[in-house]
């Protein structure tokens, strides 16, 4: 098993793919290892949200991914 | 986006039958507005008020097509809970909120909001208010595609300044 992290929006141009899999367990750290240094770089903005296992982290350093979790990194919405 | 559970996507069917009271969706293709308010106005036949807002792809402004797309885990759920949030805060007899994803073109349907209140000014309040929040604080990511040739550029959204300004005149008395 692993944990999928997902692109959402330009952030899906940017990674140049919807998603990628990684091996369980995934922390913040190794979230902005996984991803390419401008993705990291975006990541770090506080614009950015990411989301586990469908909730989105009030603070996303806090990351704790386990094995099955999907990782959603979510740029600012565009509005409905 | 692959699993099927309550969230997942649904087309409007004929002889509507909405949830109650409230029937949020989002939509794969079409947004049948006629149907949809039809099906509502039956649904809460005691109230005395049905307020609706159709948001629609502008069209002009050299816009060929607009994308939205949005994270099945967070959007329906998010829009879900919204609706909960206009039954606590108006005194309403039902909601309906209803979202296109996917590609569409200038002129059609993208976001069907309706409020049934026993009174108008609830469900003006309500539709205002929830047309605010799926503006800038829903899971929706949005990209148009401009330029006259078939291989003109996709540009995305970005969110804009009174979308937000438009959210702060609910957050007074909450969060």
């Amino acid at each position: 098993m692993a944990v999928k992290i997902v692109f959402l929006g330009p952030l899906r141009d940017a990674a140049g793919t919807d998603s990628l899999e990684v091996p369980a367990p995934l922390d913040w750290e190794g979230l902005l290892a996984a991803v390419a240094p401008d993705l990291a770089e975006q990541l770090e903005s506080a614009r950015v949200h990411v989301a586990c296992a469908g909730e989105v982290l009030a603070d996303k350093t806090a990351l704790e991914a386990r094995d099955g979790d999907e990782v959603a990194l979510l740029p600012p919405v565009s509005g409905g | 986006m692959a699993t099927r559970s309550r969230c997942s996507l649904r087309s409007a069917v004929a002889r509507l039958v909405l949830e109650r009271p409230a029937d949020v969706r989002l939509l794969e293709k079409g947004l049948s507005v006629g149907e949809a308010l039809a099906a509502f106005n039956a649904a809460h036949e005691r109230a005395g008020a049905i307020a609706s807002f159709l948001g629609k792809v502008r069209p002009g402004e050299d816009v060929k097509a607009l994308e939205l797309t949005h994270y099945e885990p967070l959007t329906l759920p998010g829009m879900e809970a919204l609706a909960e949030q206009a039954l606590e805060r108006f005194a309403l007899d039902g909601v309906l909120a209803w979202h296109r994803v996917g590609t569409m073109q200038p002129g059609e349907g993208i976001v069907l909001v309706a409020a049934a209140a026993r009174h108008r000014r609830a469900a003006f309040d309500a539709v205002d208010f929830l047309m605010d929040h799926l503006k800038s604080a829903a899971w929706f990511w949005k990209r148009e595609r401009r330029g006259n040739h078939s291989d003109g550029g996709w540009h995305w959204i970005e969110p804009r300044d009174d979308d937000h300004a438009a959210l702060a005149r609910w957050t007074g008395d909450e969060t």
